[in-house]
């Protein structure tokens, strides 16, 4: 009788332990560094569906304009580059393959919009359905992926914030030290907004 | 400066001030855009939508969500505030979460008549039907050369038709998600009825147990049905003339143009 009031005093004892701890905040840098990675996975996952888009859009855009064969093969180039670059969840606090992601992805930009700008002196492409579906999918993905990296941005600033603001400063410096800040995209000058595609 | 003393590190101070910019930072875009309120499927906030034009797309509306569960909401906005018509509406439609929570269902059909912009924002669950490609047609046909002439009612109108339209009559999307049709019904083949009653009689046939379990329940259920009805009470029913979104998000789907 005296054992199994002491086991359950013990076993009340562990819930309410459990409760005061997650009640501080212990479950809020897990929490928000899974929110964070799910995040970064959708970015790339945006990243991914536009290199998804390319092959068929170089392929149209052959068809009509094969003598702008220099901008054909520097998209070409740099999507490749850009496939061949992929970040794991682990290594976002790695801010130098964070910085590389973001420069693949930066020159497969400018190389669509050079490819875009150019198929502006292509009537007949320009009136092509293929290529008109292409391009309403291309410009719908440059906003999902703006959309994409607003919220991992602001998921790593949260993140980020909990790791060095009370009380999650705290459990940071205890049960998480393993946990450091992820690296955010820097901002660099034009990076943000996709490249305009006007029709 | 009370608060930096409490530091004794060096970094004390800096890491104040960052924590301060965090804090501003996440605070300033909260406050950077007045949107308007979601009083109903229709916003006409630019007041461009003629008041008979307005009740009939407010039923097709009502109607479609009766239907499919999708909420297209209209809004016209007078001012996009300085942002690209683009982020606005996606922040628009996250702000009044169109669409059921767990299925993302929700379309915003966003006109900004001064800056002479219009998006269709498409939520998580309907990009796979609602396509870029099909909006932008839409945005295209439909709408922009009306609205270039002007005609703001017209074009809003067959926008939300053809919306509609694309939404209801794609036969694969719907045999995909069967759980978004009211009237869809899981067929049921009666060659497994027959066999289960076959298995059932003959297991009252050959076990006294069975059988005495079974009549036990048959007579328990009967007698129990008699007298405890009136026990069972519907789910809370929140009507009330008001209308809300239901918690649904968007990823930037869909296509923006301009006249």
């Amino acid at each position: 009788m005296v054992v199994s009031m002491a086991r359950i005093r013990g076993f009340f004892a562990v819930i309410l332990l459990g409760l005061t701890v997650a009640g501080c905040g212990y479950n809020t840098i897990p929490t928000l560094e899974v929110q964070a990675k799910a995040k970064w996975s959708d970015v790339q996952n945006n990243y991914q569906r536009r290199a998804d888009l390319i092959p068929n859009l170089v392929s149209t855009v052959q068809g009509y304009a094969k003598q702008e064969r220099e901008v054909l093969t520097s998209v070409i180039e740099a999507r490749a580059k850009a496939t061949s670059v992929k970040i794991d969840a682990s290594q976002l606090t790695d801010p130098e393959k964070v910085k590389q992601f973001q420069d693949a992805q930066n020159q497969l930009s400018g190389a669509l919009g050079r490819l875009i700008a150019v198929s502006e002196n292509y009537p007949d492409l320009k009136s092509n359905q293929n290529f008109l579906a292409l391009q309403s999918q291309l410009e719908g993905t440059e906003n999902r992926i703006a959309v994409a990296r607003r919220d991992y941005i602001e998921s790593v600033r949260a993140y980020n914030t909990e790791l060095r603001t009370f009380p999650g400063v705290l459990w940071a410096s205890t049960f998480f030290r393993s946990n450091k800040p992820m690296a955010e995209f820097a901002a660099s000058t034009g990076s943000d907004k996709p490249p305009q595609v006007k029709f | 400066m009370n608060a930096a003393g409490i530091f004794s590190a060096n970094g004390g101070r800096k890491r104040l001030a960052a924590a301060l910019v965090v804090a501003l930072l996440a605070i300033a875009p909260a406050l950077a855009i007045n949107f308007p309120a979601l009083t109903g499927r229709v916003v006409d906030q630019a007041n461009i939508i003629q008041p008979d034009t307005r009740v009939a797309i407010e039923q097709k509306l009502a109607d479609l969500e009766a239907k499919s569960g999708i909420q297209l909401v209209v809004a016209t906005v007078n001012s996009l505030e300085g942002q690209e018509v683009e982020p606005y509406a996606n922040e628009l439609f996250r702000k009044w979460a169109l669409g059921e929570k767990q299925k993302n269902n929700g379309v915003l059909l966003l006109v900004a008549p001064n800056e002479r912009r219009v998006r269709i924002e498409v939520g998580y669950g309907l990009e796979g039907t609602l396509t870029d490609a099909l909006s932008k047609v839409i945005i295209s046909n439909a709408m922009a050369p009306r609205f270039k002439a002007g005609n703001f009612s017209e074009g809003t109108s067959r926008g939300v038709d053809d919306i509609i339209t694309v939404l209801t009559t794609d036969a694969s999307e719907w045999q995909k998600r069967p759980s978004l049709r009211l009237d869809y019904q899981q067929p049921v083949d009666p060659a497994n009825w027959i066999l289960l009653a076959a298995l059932f009689g003959f297991f009252i046939l050959v076990s006294p147990t069975f059988r005495w379990l079974f009549f036990n329940i048959v007579l328990n259920v009967l007698a129990s049905s008699g007298s405890s009805r009136g026990g069972y009470s519907g789910g809370s029913y929140s009507g009330g003339g008001g209308f809300s979104g239901g918690g649904g998000s968007s990823g930037g789907g869909g296509a923006s143009g301009s006249w």
